[in-house]
């Protein structure tokens, strides 16, 4: 993984960056002490570390825009970091950058249920906006896997996904306003407890924009009434083919499951040996479906799916009879990454979508590129929105075995993209899927998106060497060649 | 219009842009025209009419997508939809009846630019949170892409969020994939008589915050109720509040029932089946219920301001009372819609007075044209906003040659 040559000069003058942050963040806001930095020197795609040139930590909006401006003044770069959570390595230190930390922003700020809504500092988690609106029979829905951790700030960044986004959607859909502070220190705000923006929807664009456009520092979320109820079906199957089947016939029936999601073999093993969900083990595959809603719609529901499931030759349905065993039914699946790390040294996680009738072709690719590289996966997989999490097992005590685990997870991706999907569905890009890039764009689709990126950070000081594969210098994505005087168009009707 | 260029592929749209950003020509760009009269009146000389870009590409039902030309007319895609029982879930109004044109000549590539939305949208979101992916040609002259034809897709920033809405300031697009998903099964609407606003708010509020998966809050004050179709509302004389369920049939009666439980004492209570909630839905989301048809030629100007939905009824009365106007209420009191007597300002200090005070944004959608050279059409920008829409504009389009005002002047 190649990054941006750091800046011998910037690092040159660490001490007097360091004393600038000490002026604008007081007490133990900076750290600048190199075992200090330790903590921040990976997000959990832990493969890459560094260390970066500081750490600050500010607690206030009009902190954060005092440090921005002293950078842009001294070109000085900033890798915004939420709970470090992030699976791509979007928050990964540079030598000659400072590591922003919003973890002090931590309050959350109004609660408005007669609007649907809580706004919230960036740094407090996924989960803390449930539990101080649950008491309502509020939530808020997205809900990553790592929801106990990661910030609402970070899932603003990475538009973060999880099990009940096919019915729920992803962070972007559930946003309504933010706070965010420039480059050049300037603050901004756009929405607020409204739908949807006057001018252009800045908004949309800044969520997933991996900390590369500005600093959130404040977050407006809609929050939902929590369904009435919900039920899960375990679904298993002789044959993967049959599982995709199955899939299929359900959103082909017109059903849109709260959660839908799947499990190869070695999946299942994994999950059973460490959680013991009481998950068959003759099966090729298993998904587990959940309905959620009005107890009339669910109950309804669960005999259609069931059918359905009985159509598509399943080998072994369980209904769950009561909100604990649906919890059982979930909890395999919920602890797949730690159950696979019990059977593995180490693993990657890759992250591509495609579409739901190439998953028994997907799973065969993977399966021979398996063979091929001596690697073991095992698939966890959102079917409902095609969103495959293969976990490639490797051993990086063995440098060849990191080597080829990163081979094998490329090779994924790129099919992944070859059959009509896409690189990274909930984890982003960060550092890396950033090679990957020009598998899915063309060198003039990346430049238009950089060309955003120089409209909100032209001296690009934000998180750079992340997302796109070529740094351009702005006035080279903006110039322009144009040859005037030629035919105007003679196969264009005209009127 | 001197000229109108009328590419009949994506071929002919770039080379069009092209000799415009050579020249420093700005274009008109235009899909079928339904929506000509929306936004700032500022037309370039050369039109670029996109309606020969049209026909629905692939459509694959078990994926949940659609990929259209951009001018593809929406009634061609509903009816595609509805051959597999699905629909657009974001609802997109028809806006066509209220720029003095027909029904049904709307494009999809003018649903997506204007960001179009319907009463789901408190449930389901807007055509931005539907619009997957494009193929366009940006004022630079040149061809790109984003997005993709699935739904979870976070590989690079999300352009399709920032065309939505753009009207055409940005980028021509010439290839759209979008999201659909299944049709209801049955839908069911619950009308509550006779509420003033700010009940009515408050009633919509406790609905929209119950477990009952209410998918649209409508408030209807008894001028706009009196010219519904619906005999139900249209005969009641009085102001309806209504409030839609959709789904699975058990699940919509069971929905159904439980909402007349808990808004019993509110007032009196009915309830429409399918079909005549399918009309109700279709006049509130189109802005049908106005009376706007009647108006001759200088009729009312009309406001779509969004706001925090308990703030929606005191802007609103205010408004109406000071322009000499009146309101309904769509998103559980969230979106107002509001027709006021025409005047040379449309009042437009007033009306952002107005949000300034309770947050969100107001759109002049329709007056003359030469109220819309003179009055900011949609919500002035903060001058840090004002400067980074500019830039955003200068990135996609820096020589200014699409679409050049539209939204707003310079950009």
């Amino acid at each position: 993984m190649r990054m941006p040559e750091p800046d011998a000069g910037v690092i040159a003058r660490r001490a007097e960056i360091v004393a600038a942050m000490r002026a604008i963040v007081p007490g133990e806001g900076v750290i600048a002490d190199a075992d200090e930095m330790k903590a921040y020197d990976c997000d959990g795609l832990m493969a890459y570390k560094g260390l970066p040139l500081i750490v600050v930590l500010p607690e206030t909006t009009r902190q954060v825009s005092r440090i921005l401006k002293y950078c842009a003044e001294r070109q000085v770069k900033i890798v915004p970091r939420g709970a470090g959570t992030g699976l791509s390595g979007g928050a990964l230190p540079m030598a000659d950058a400072i590591t922003l930390g919003l973890g002090k922003f931590n309050r959350i700020l109004e609660i408005d249920f007669d609007n649907r809504c809580v706004i919230t500092q960036p740094g407090v988690t996924n989960l803390a906006i449930t539990k101080a609106v649950e008491h309502a029979g509020f939530y808020y829905a997205p809900d990553p896997s790592s929801q106990i951790a990661c910030s609402i700030g970070g899932n603003v960044a990475e538009n973060s996904g999880g099990v009940h986004s096919l019915k729920y959607g992803l962070t972007a859909n559930n946003v309504l306003g933010l706070e965010m502070v420039l480059m050049d220190g300037e603050v901004a705000r756009i929405g607020g407890k409204h739908l949807d923006s006057g001018g252009y929807d800045l908004l949309g664009v800044l969520t997933g924009s991996e900390g590369l456009l500005g600093v959130i520092t404040e977050v407006t979320v809609r929050i939902l009434q929590k369904p009435e109820t919900a039920r899960a079906l375990l679904i298993g199957f002789a044959a993967n083919e049959s599982a995709g089947n199955c899939v299929a016939a359900i959103i082909g029936a017109g059903i849109i499951p709260g959660g839908m999601e799947m499990m190869d073999k070695p999946a299942i093993h994994a999950t059973e040996a460490f959680v013991h969900a009481g998950y068959p083990l003759d099966v090729q595959a298993l998904l587990i479906v959940e309905l959620d809603g009005p107890e009339a719609e669910v109950d309804y529901l669960i005999e259609r799916v069931e059918s359905i499931a009985g159509q598509t030759g399943a080998t072994y349905v369980r209904i769950s009879q009561s909100d604990a065993e649906r919890q059982v039914f979930w909890s395999g699946r919920k602890n797949a990454f730690p159950a696979v790390g019990r059977i593995s040294p180490d693993y990657l996680c890759m992250d591509g979508t495609i579409p739901r009738n190439r998953l028994a072709d997907v799973l065969k690719k993977i399966g021979a590129l398996s063979e091929h590289y001596g690697l073991r996966v095992a698939n966890v997989f959102h079917a409902g929105d095609g969103n495959l999490h293969p976990l490639i097992l490797f051993d990086a005590n063995k440098p060849e075995e990191l080597a080829a685990a990163e081979k094998f997870g490329a090779d994924i991706l790129r099919y992944c993209v070859q059959v009509g999907g896409v690189l990274t569905g909930e984890h982003g890009v960060g550092v890396e899927k950033r090679d990957l890039m020009g598998e899915m764009f063309t060198e003039d689709d990346m430049k238009q998106q950089q060309r955003l990126k120089c409209a909100f950070d032209p001296g690009q000081l934000m998180n750079p060497g992340k997302v796109y594969p070529t740094l351009h210098r702005c006035a080279e994505l903006g110039r322009m060649y144009v040859h005037h005087g030629k035919l105007p168009f003679p196969d264009i009707p005209r009127f | 219009m001197t000229e109108t260029l009328k590419p009949t592929n994506a071929a002919q749209v770039l080379e069009a842009v092209k000799w415009a950003a050579a020249e420093g020509t700005p274009l008109d760009v235009v899909g079928r025209g339904s929506k000509r009269g929306f936004g700032r009146a500022a037309a370039p000389s050369v039109g670029l009419d996109l309606s020969g870009l049209a026909g629905i590409g692939r459509y694959e039902p078990s994926e949940l997508f659609m990929t259209a030309h951009a001018a593809t007319p929406m009634a061609e895609i509903e009816a595609a939809l509805r051959q597999n029982n699905q629909q657009m879930a974001f609802e997109p109004a028809d806006l066509g009846p209220l720029f003095g044109g027909d029904e049904d000549e709307g494009t999809i590539g003018g649903a997506i630019a204007c960001n179009l939305a319907g009463p789901r949208r408190i449930k389901v979101g807007a055509a931005r949170d539907h619009f997957l992916g494009f193929s366009a040609v940006s004022g630079r002259g040149e061809v790109f892409k984003s997005g993709g034809t699935v739904v979870k897709n976070v590989t690079g920033f999300d352009l399709s969020k920032l065309l939505a809405g753009s009207f055409g300031t940005l980028a021509v697009m010439t290839e759209i994939t979008f999201k659909v998903l299944p049709a209801p099964e049955k839908t069911r609407t619950v009308l509550v008589f006779g509420l003033a606003d700010a009940a009515a708010a408050m009633t919509m509020a406790k609905a929209l915050g119950s477990a009952h998966e209410v998918s649209s809050a409508a408030h209807l004050p008894p001028a706009a109720a009196g010219r519904s179709k619906v005999s139900y509302v249209g005969g009641a004389g009085r102001a309806v509040t209504a409030i839609r369920v959709e789904g699975p049939g058990p699940s919509v009666e069971h929905r159904c029932r439980a909402l007349k439980a808990l808004l019993k004492g509110k007032g009196d209570i009915e309830e429409l089946h399918s079909e005549n909630s399918r009309t109700l839905w279709r006049e509130i989301r189109d802005a049908a219920l106005l009376g706007l048809a009647a108006d001759g030629a200088g009729g009312r100007q009309v406001w779509r301001l969004s706001l925090p939905p308990t703030a929606g009824p005191g802007a609103a009365e205010t408004l109406a009372r000071e322009l000499t106007g009146e309101a309904y209420y769509d998103w559980g009191g969230g979106l107002v819609w509001l027709a006021v007597a025409a005047r040379p300002d449309a009042g437009h200090q007033i009306v952002r007075a107005a949000i300034a005070a309770a947050g969100g944004h107001a759109t002049l959608v329709r007056a003359d044209a030469d109220v819309r050279a003179r009055v900011p059409v949609f919500e002035p920008l903060a001058a840090r906003l004002g400067e980074l829409t500019a830039r955003v504009k200068g990135a996609f389009d820096p020589k200014g040659v699409l679409n050049p005002g539209r939204m707003y002047e310079g950009v």
